[in-house]
Order: C-alpha cells, then sequence, then structure tokens
C-alpha cells in the first residue's frame, strides 16, 4: 500500500481506490469549498422547510423545536436555500467578512 | 486436446468458454462479430454457464464488463475498430478500478473514410489506458494467449484489464489447423478468478470514488507500477503455459526470428510476421543476415527485452500499422526511445492501413533498403 506524499493528509491507497469502510462523506468535509455563506434569520423564517427541501447537499438540519439550521462542515454555499425562501429569510454573506 | 480446422474467431469463442466467464456482454460489430455470435451459440448449447448480455453500443457493453466484473465474476468480451472508439470513455475506468477484464479486439482500421478492413489505429489509439495489450499472429497464439492473458490480467500483483489483439480479417476470419486445449488442461493452469473486493450488496464498499489532486496521483502511480510488474507475469505465463502444452511463444513479451547473428531486423505486431517468416528464409537462403522480431507486448512495452534483441544489429526498420498524424508511426516512437543512446540505424514504414496487403515484396523492399542505408516510408 501507497503512502501518501501530499501534504499532511493521513490516506490509505487501496488497489482500484477501493473505500472499504464506510463513512468516508462524512469524515471528508466540504464546507472549505464554500465562498458565500448563507444565515438564517430565525425572526422572519415560518418554519416551512423549502430550503430543507431543496439543498442539493443535505446540509440544512431540522431541529427539535421545528426550526432549520445549516451545516456548515457541508454547505458549499451554493445559495439555493437563499433563492428559494419565500420570505426572503435567508442571506448569503461572502465568507471573507 | 483438440485438433481441428478452425475460423480464428471460432478458436477465440472456444478458448474463452474454457476460461468460463460468467458474464459475456457484446456488441456486434465486423470483423470481431463471428467471436460473439460463436459464443452465443456455444451458451445456447448448454456447453458454457454463463450470462450474455445485448448492450445497445459498445459504450454500455464496455460498462457492463466493468459491473459484471465488479460483482466478482470473470467476463469476456470483443470488439473492434468505432466500437473501441466507443467505449473509450470506460477503458480507462475498468483499468483505474482494476478490473481484470480480458477483451479481445479484431483490428480495424478506424473511419473516415469508413474502412473494416485491418490495420492498428484502434488498438494502439487506445494503448495509453491501462491496459495490457498483446498482439498475435497466428490462431493458435491467439488460443493460447486469451488463455494465459486471464492469468497474467487477474494476479495479484497486476489486476489490470487485458485486451487480446488480433488481426480483423488477416486472422480474424482465417481457418488454420489448431490445437484447442481440453477443459481440464486450461482449469489446472488457470486457477479461479480470486477477486480482490466484490460489490456485494451484503457488504457494502465504494468503488470508484472520486481522487482529490492530493491523491489522484498515487492511485495512477500504483496501476503504472502494476502495469510494469505484468512484464513479470506475462513472462511467468508463458513458460508456464510452455511447460504444460508444449507451445511458447519467444519469452511472451517479444518473440525473435533468426536473430542470432542478424545484421538486420524488421520488427512488427501482428499477422505481418508470417509473411515476414518468409521472407527471413529466403533471404538467409542467400546469405543475408536476416532476422524479425515480434513485438507481442505493446503495453506493458518490453524496453530492456527489446535493447537485448538489438545487440549486435545494424538497421532495424520498424513496420507501424498505424499512423500517429502528423509524426511518424507509435511504435517507432517508442522504439527510438527505447534505443536512445544506442548507435543502430533506425527506419519507420507506415504499412498495410484500411486492409491494404502487407507483401512479401514489401517486406522483400524493406530489408533491401535497409541493408541499402535507405530509410522508410509508406509502404503503398
Amino acid at each position: 500500500m501507497a503512502k501518501s506524499t501530499c501534504g499532511k493528509d493521513k490516506m490509505e491507497f487501496t488497489i482500484g481506490a477501493v473505500i472499504k469502510d464506510p463513512g468516508s462523506t462524512i469524515k471528508n468535509k466540504t464546507g472549505g469549498w464554500r465562498s458565500f455563506r448563507p444565515i438564517i434569520d430565525q425572526t422572519k423564517c415560518v418554519k416551512c422547510g423549502n430550503c430543507w427541501v431543496f439543498c442539493p447537499d443535505n446540509s440544512i438540519k431540522k431541529n427539535e423545536d421545528g426550526t432549520f439550521s445549516i451545516d456548515y462542515d457541508y454547505c458549499k454555499g451554493c445559495g439555493i436555500c437563499a433563492n428559494e425562501c419565500p420570505l426572503k429569510a435567508i442571506r448569503m454573506e461572502t465568507e471573507s467578512k | 486436446m483438440t485438433e481441428m480446422v478452425v475460423e480464428a474467431s471460432k478458436a477465440i469463442a472456444l478458448a474463452a468458454k474454457l476460461c468460463r466467464p460468467k458474464v459475456i456482454p457484446m456488441y456486434p460489430i465486423t470483423p470481431q462479430t463471428h467471436i460473439v455470435e460463436n459464443l452465443a451459440e456455444i451458451i445456447n448449447n448448454g456447453e458454457l454457464d454463463a450470462e450474455i448480455i445485448h448492450a445497445e453500443s459498445e459504450h454500455s457493453a464496455c460498462s457492463a464488463l466493468l459491473g459484471a466484473q465488479a460483482s466478482g465474476i470473470r467476463t469476456f468480451s470483443a470488439t473492434a475498430s468505432q466500437g473501441l472508439a466507443l467505449m473509450f470513455e470506460v477503458l480507462p475506468i475498468v483499468a483505474g478500478n482494476r478490473m481484470p477484464c480480458v477483451m479481445a479486439v479484431a483490428n480495424r482500421a478506424l473511419s473516415a473514410p469508413i474502412n473494416i478492413w485491418n490495420d492498428h489505429s484502434d488498438a494502439v489509439s487506445v494503448r495509453d489506458q491501462g491496459w495490457i495489450q498483446i498482439y498475435v499472429e497466428s490462431t493458435q497464439e491467439a488460443i493460447d494467449t486469451l488463455i494465459q492473458l486471464y492469468r497474467v490480467c487477474e494476479s495479484k500483483e497486476v489486476m489490470l484489464p487485458g485486451m487480446l489483439c488480433i488481426d480483423g480479417f488477416t486472422l480474424s476470419h482465417v481457418y488454420e489447423r489448431a490445437f484447442v486445449p481440453d477443459q481440464s488442461e486450461v482449469d489446472e493452469f488457470l486457477p479461479e478468478y480470486k477477486p480482490l473486493n466484490i460489490l456485494d450488496p451484503a457488504n457494502p464498499i465504494t468503488m470508484g470514488p472520486i481522487a482529490f489532486p492530493n491523491s489522484y496521483m498515487e492511485f495512477k502511480k500504483m496501476q503504472h507500477e502494476a502495469m510494469l510488474l505484468a512484464k513479470k507475469e506475462i513472462e511467468k505465463a508463458n513458460q508456464e503455459f510452455g511447460k504444460k502444452f508444449g507451445r511458447k511463444y519467444g519469452n511472451g513479451l517479444i518473440e525473435t526470428y533468426r536473430m542470432e547473428d542478424a545484421k538486420y531486423a524488421i520488427i512488427g505486431m501482428g499477422t505481418l510476421i508470417g509473411t515476414a517468416r518468409t521472407v527471413v528464409d529466403k533471404l538467409r537462403e542467400k546469405k543475408k543476415k536476416v532476422g524479425l522480431i515480434k513485438l507481442r507486448s505493446l503495453r506493458p512495452f518490453p524496453d530492456e527485452k527489446l535493447r537485448k534483441a538489438i545487440e549486435g544489429l545494424k538497421g532495424l526498420a520498424v513496420i507501424d500499422r498505424h499512423i500517429s498524424v502528423g509524426y511518424e508511426g507509435p511504435l517507432y516512437t517508442d522504439l527510438r526511445s527505447a534505443f536512445y543512446g544506442s548507435k543502430l540505424t533506425l527506419s519507420n514504414y507506415i504499412a498495410g492501413l484500411g486492409g491494404r496487403d502487407i507483401t512479401a515484396a514489401h517486406i522483400e523492399k524493406v530489408f533491401i533498403d535497409l541493408m541499402n542505408g535507405k530509410s522508410g516510408g509508406w509502404l503503398l
């Protein structure tokens, strides 16, 4: 098995790139790709769940109290939630802020 | 072992049957069609327990080949020309997933102009996609090499797919005497396929995931190293096949003919070698020191063996059945690189494109050119 020579990542190089242990997409946090961050204004939100339905990456989480929050570990900032929100309760801010 | 006069395509089907593939995805294309037609008949007769998948295109056939192999079984298919071109997208995926699928390619020219006859432009154009490629000269060599190829591709060190390249029509449709081994003999030579990983819903794994820039190169390097190790496995399979069946093809990677004290030689692949053998014999009778090198394995490329084979040679003519349009014959490019620094005079001939015959007169002209220090050209 080859060893990683790139960066600090510890990786296993299996023949044919097979992943034998499930859950690699949970370990691999992709939120770092984001340049725009969605922010929910809970005072405007009516808990309709449109954002949760439309999020292509399962990054909107439904909380026990019925509110919604964003999982920034995986949200890539595509802005679909903000676009689909009927009350404009989600705004997109640049990550540089 | 059964002795018979058989069409090469049928012989390849019989050899494939002896290797016990479980799934055979197929899409017909000339001049490969007889191979899969014969296999369909074999399965229909109940002589082979395998499933045929009638794909709607070669792209689908190759995808089915990959998927079936991933489920942990041995597979087989065959294609040619535009069919192989349509498979292109899937070829590196099969190789990158390290699936030892085996496929026969009845080499045929690529369009346009449309042409159904032999040259090597289809297979040579995909030589960089991680498939072992072995070119053969005769029906017997096709049978024997197909059986060996499964063993090479499936060996633990290799786990790569392989193509058995046969010249379309010039070999695929030729009837020759051949010996077809018995099932028990092949079973002894070719062990049961032991997959590294199995796509099994009961034990889920991920096959074919994304590799980011921090890991793609390592996977590619592993693939390359496996291909280099395949050289040893090809030699070993040839050697052990020879011990068991009494037939060997050079060292497996290349085969030389009357090269012992040769000063001038020709190198090529496939059926043109048969013609060249007779010309070498004729010139040897006239005391000309000529010989012949048959390249069997284009990938992996046996550069060390080739450097050894040319020791003592003054001139070598490379006959390419393909042209890298805008440059030269690709085999010539590979050989110039392998022989870099040697004093050998190399010349390049482009020949046999689109089924143009390569005749004994052509080969003789090449030898005469070589001995007179003339450079290559197109054998029209």
